[in-house]
């Protein structure tokens, strides 16, 4: 294979939708109406809203060839570091897509519900026992949706102990979702720096650490890609001034099978089923954010929580000290349900071997771009590394002029200008389900984009050349914000 | 197995490369006290066959296996899914994408969500709507939050009693922490939020009213918005119905500031209650306070144009500990799901759908008070309505289920303990008058 | 980004630690930000300021400004009220770019103590802490 991935074909322009739209054209199967026209009164009434008037045809060419112009994990590599960005098996589609689960009404009752509530109840078993904890809470819909529920939970412990803290120790790595989570519960952020070796120090810790502080949210391995070998002296220094450890758990694709947080001091972690689990990413959402906890605090677990009776299963809503509810039924059951499917279909050895190949993935990806593009942490990396355009800059070429020139090269690019602590990072995690010719393949684009860096800098800056749109003036958008045609 | 592809010969390769000698040596890292000596308690991997055979399974034990009707709604509504929506949302290139953070690649799901918050902004009436939240009950949180934030003399919020009671709930979860408290606004004997309760209510930063209300009785938006412009604060308007507005005069007429809404209705499976579709939309004024993500059209460096997302400046990826919200995902596949459905029916066919969801409640109202149930409100309503039961009906209902797979309306007094035997109906275009001649011959005293 | 000797930092203003500048004139203290802080911002998306008739402190939080991946506070050189804002810095908020002294002023503030304004940085005190 020594063609790279990204070339150009014929796509196709296709307008707005209102742009199509013809007066007396319908899309839909009208039901023909069996029972009389019911009358309401007039000044209920308003005019029908201004929606585009179609053929069935018109909607079906005009997705199609929308979906043409996107770039997903089926169109090609896609190593958008801290995404997980793995194969979204097709199977999983199924199996949401069977009657009996995607036609279930929230409120049929719980005994015509047990195949529903007997899953969650499965799969929060085995988030619980992959991460070594005691309870689980499948309600919040998304990652920062499951911090949210963390630091709820976390707040509401501190109210029970009858001494309410202000503050949360972020780390400089953390994800923007930590802090702003963190707010949203009245907490102060006190931001620490990780050490030179890009990772947290205990001394830092124990510097902020007080009976203020309501605890510390680490993610780990963190946002570079490096394990906090320190959590557990970190966790230590935490408790005994009466914090508690909260778990980003964005990166669990790195330690399935190898470390269980429960086991390391963690209190109360997240997980992001559309990353580490397979569910799609859908274009940003509906993802899924469960949420798991040690004994401290199952108490304060969001409500309803399923309870198994010998062979039944109950949603109970009566624990005293919950700290309420965040969704309005039981969160995403169509997510849940393919998480549990590829649960079941790699097994415990699989999610194993899963973390494992996505660790040695990320490491020869590592190794063999060290050369190319500067890397801050020169450690063994777990799932994800990160770069950035230092050995660039002399030819003023900067980390977006490549992540831009990727795409003709039929890459999506990795996550870019993140994390923080690294100036214009570039981090690439491949994920297990690449191959090896797909990540060499990777590995060449890169080298040839750093050579064209020294010798036509101007290809790079004027990318994107293959794709649809080339670089979209983001300032224009948001001087004079266009939201709606 | 096969999503890991790597052969043997893979890994020695890679191994070598890595500067490792085995694939446990890449963990070296990992101080060996961290790493956990239990070996996982998950089931050996099933093979797609045996996957297949356990789900199907577990979905057998959902009633919902089987074609019944469904005579509830309560938040989450059976309505007609036209093919070709799974068919064109299943494109891998909508499912299998993230993010669009890089716009080039991604004008698929930009030009999308753009075409939903413009369709979304028709159906409500407002000036700006975002590209989606979880469902209707955060996204009443985070419109709550707002207001609570935009008033500083005020640390409460007015919640009419007819809110649909989770997302009562929800709001109250989200605003405690911060120091705010909700005062619930009771109804009266008309199932209507009780506006005259309001002028009691001195230190409130914001009023939200659900219209149609939980009892599917529509309210009257506009009394609300007159004391909500003399107190100066923000006016809320919520609802769980999407399709409502194919019929009902929208919330923006009336001068809601804030919309929140669920738009699982448009063409989104009900799912035992998810991913359904948060809707938020606000006026001009309050584009920059609103949370989620937002996408506007731009051009490109050859002046052609594109979509990008915007404003990114209010999200939690820039603003951090100061951001308004902690938002970071929106519900993007079930948003252009919505779209995909709005752009099906288009003008006329939301106006005959939402026409026959009326009609069908109206009748099936009218059946029910002649089968012997009694009528609660004289209220006029939208597809969903309140009927008192004769003392049997608890038993019947429960019988009919097991044995003709019908929902009879859902209880009441679990939500509100005062109203004994009181059942929420519900009637959309999937049930018909066959349907429903049944039902009232089943529950005829 | 321009280097710091490349900077336009004029004689008759006062700066701040935090890179505002502040000139009075008929008793009205005129502020915006400097020129190190408008090149280091990129090019600015939105303006936030306050209302006529705000009152703040030495030293409060009083507006922000945006570019498109960025927002940066900006801080009261004095104490007062806002007399004036720059209405046309909603439709224009690049004018702080192009003339973060003259068009691009941000609010005008009738000051509670002048004598703070001996507190601010003259252009060579400023200057130093750039290099440092």
């Amino acid at each position: 294979m020594n063609k790279q991935p990204g070339t150009s074909g014929l796509i196709f322009n296709e307008p707005l939708l209102w742009d199509k739209s013809r007066e007396g054209r319908c899309a839909v199967s009208l039901p023909k109406p069996d029972v009389e026209r019911a009358d309401l009164e007039k000044d209920l009434i308003g005019d029908a809203p201004e929606l585009p008037q179609l053929s069935e045809l018109d909607v079906v060419r005009h997705y199609t060839r929308l979906s043409q112009w996107n770039f997903g994990v089926d169109s090609g590599m896609y190593p958008l570091g801290s995404c997980t960005m793995k194969y979204n098996p097709k199977t999983n589609e199924v199996q949401a897509a069977r009657q009996g689960f995607a036609g279930a009404h929230p409120f049929a009752g719980e005994e015509f519900s047990q195949g529903a509530l007997k899953l969650m109840y499965n799969l929060e078993q085995y988030l619980a026992k992959l991460t070594g904890f005691d309870a689980v809470t499948l309600q919040p819909a998304a990652g920062a949706h499951g911090e949210l529920a963390g630091m709820l939970m976390i707040h509401a412990y501190h109210a029970k102990m009858g001494k309410q803290r202000s503050k949360i120790i972020i780390p400089d790595t953390a994800h923007g979702t930590n802090p702003a989570s963190a707010s949203l519960c009245g907490y102060d952020s006190i931001n620490i720096k990780s050490g030179d070796n890009g990772i947290l120090e205990p001394l830092a810790v124990a510097a902020v650490m007080d009976e203020e502080t309501a605890g510390i949210m680490v993610t780990n391995p963190n946002t570079l890609g490096l394990f906090e070998s320190n959590i557990k002296e970190i966790a230590d220094i935490v408790h005994s001034k009466g914090g508690l450890v909260y778990g980003d758990g964005a990166n669990m694709n790195a330690i399935m099978g190898i470390v269980k947080p429960g086991e390391i001091g963690v209190d109360v972690l997240h997980f992001n089923l559309h990353k580490t689990f397979s569910t799609p990413h859908g274009g940003g959402g509906p993802g899924s954010g469960p949420v798991a906890v040690g004994k401290t605090l199952e108490p304060f677990l969001p409500v309803p929580r399923i309870v198994k009776e010998l062979d039944s299963y109950k949603l109970v809503t009566d624990f005293s000290d919950t700290m309420g509810r965040l969704h309005t039924f039981y969160g995403h059951f169509g997510v849940m349900i393919r998480a549990y499917a590829y649960i079941l279909s790699m097994g415990g050895k699989g999610l194993t071997d899963a973390s494992k190949l996505a660790v040695l993935n990320a490491n020869y990806v590592k190794e063999s771009l060290k050369g190319t593009l500067n890397l801050p942490y020169d450690y063994p990396c777990m799932h994800e590394c990160v770069f950035n355009d230092e050995f660039q800059k002399e030819y003023h070429i900067t980390t977006m002029d490549m992540a831009k020139r990727l795409l003709d090269y039929g890459f999506h690019p990795p996550t870019v200008y993140f994390p923080l602590v690294v100036d214009s990072a570039f981090m690439v995690e491949p994920t297990e389900t690449e191959s090896k010719e797909d990540i060499d393949q990777f590995i060449s684009a890169v080298k040839a984009i750093a050579k064209e860096a020294q010798e036509n800098p101007e290809k790079l800056k004027k990318a994107p050349h293959k794709t649809k749109v080339t670089r979209l003036d983001e300032v224009a958008a948001a001087r004079k914000p266009c939201l709606r045609g | 197995m096969r999503y890991l592809p790597h052969t043997k010969e893979d890994i020695e390769s890679m191994l070598k490369v890595a500067g490792q000698s085995c694939l446990d040596d890449l963990f070296n890292c990992i101080p060996d006290d961290l790493k956990t000596k239990d070996s996982l308690d998950i089931p050996e991997s099933l093979s797609e066959w045996e996957l297949n055979a356990h789900m199907e399974e577990l979905a057998s034990l959902n009633i919902a296996c089987k074609d019944y009707k469904c005579f509830i709604g309560a938040g989450s509504y059976d309505h007609y899914i036209p093919a070709i929506i799974p068919y064109l949302i299943s494109r891998s290139e909508f499912m299998t994408a993230y993010t669009p953070y890089q716009p080039e690649v991604s004008q698929g799901t930009l030009q999308g969500i753009y075409e939903f918050q413009t369709m979304i902004t028709e159906l409500l009436g407002m000036d700006i709507a975002t590209a989606s939240h979880y469902d209707c009950g955060t996204a009443l949180a985070e419109a709550a939050l707002i207001a609570l934030r935009k008033n500083k003399n005020a640390n409460k919020i007015a919640v009419s009693s007819l809110t649909h009671p989770s997302h009562r709930q929800i709001i109250d979860t989200y605003i405690s922490p911060a120091g705010y408290e909700i005062v619930e606004i009771p109804y009266t004997k008309e199932g209507l939020t009780d506006v005259g309760a309001l002028g009691a209510m001195d230190d409130i930063a914001g009023i939200a009213v659900q219209s149609p209300n939980f009892f599917g009785n529509i309210e009257d938006l506009s009394s609300f918005k007159t004391v909500a412009e003399a107190k100066k604060i923000l006016f809320i308007a919520s609802f769980t119905e999407a399709l409502a507005f194919g019929l009902l005069k929208n919330s923006g007429s009336f001068g809601a500031d804030l919309v929140a809404g669920e738009g699982q209705s448009l063409g989104i499976a009900k799912s035992f209650g998810g991913p359904g579709l948060g809707l938020l939309a606000g006026t001009q004024k309050l584009m920059r306070s609103l949370p989620g993500r937002l996408i506007g059209k731009t051009k490109d460096a050859n002046g052609d144009d594109g979509f990008v997302l915007t404003l990114a400046t209010r999200e939690q990826h820039i603003r951090r500990e100061k951001a308004s919200s902690n938002i970071c995902s929106n519900n993007g596949l079930n948003a252009m799901t919505a779209a995909v459905y709005l752009a099906t029916v288009g003008k006329i066919g939301i106006r005959e759908i939402a026409q026959q969801n009326h009609d069908k409640a109206v009748y099936l109202k009218t059946s029910l008070e002649k089968a012997g149930f009694e009528s609660v409100f004289e209220t006029p309503f939208f597809n969903e309505f309140v009927m008192k039961a004769p003392v049997s009906f608890e038993q019947k209902r429960t019988a009919l289920i097991n044995d003709k797979c019908i929902f009879a309306g859902m209880r009441l007094d679990k939500f509100y303990p005062g109203l004994k035997n009181h059942y929420l109906f519900c009637a959309t275009e999937k049930i018909s008058k066959g349907d429903i001649d049944q039902l009232a011959k089943e529950v005829q005293e | 980004m321009k280097e710091i000797s490349d900077l336009n930092l004029p004689d008759d203003v006062k700066y701040t630690e935090s890179h505002e500048w502040a000139k009075i004139f008929d008793g009205i203290v005129t502020i915006g930000l400097n020129d190190y802080a408008q090149d280091q911002l990129g090019e600015i998306v939105f303006v936030e300021l306050p209302e006529k008739g705000d009152t703040f402190s030495k030293g409060d939080e009083f507006g922000s400004v945006e570019s498109v991946k960025a927002v940066s506070e900006i801080y009261i050189p004095i104490s007062g009220e806002i007399v004036e804002i720059n209405e046309d810095l909603e439709d224009a908020p690049e004018l702080v770019n192009e003339s973060c002294y003259e068009n691009g002023w941000l609010v005008k503030i009738q000051p509670d103590d002048v004598s703070q304004l001996d507190d601010l940085f003259d252009k060579t005190a400023y200057f130093d802490t750039l290099k440092g």
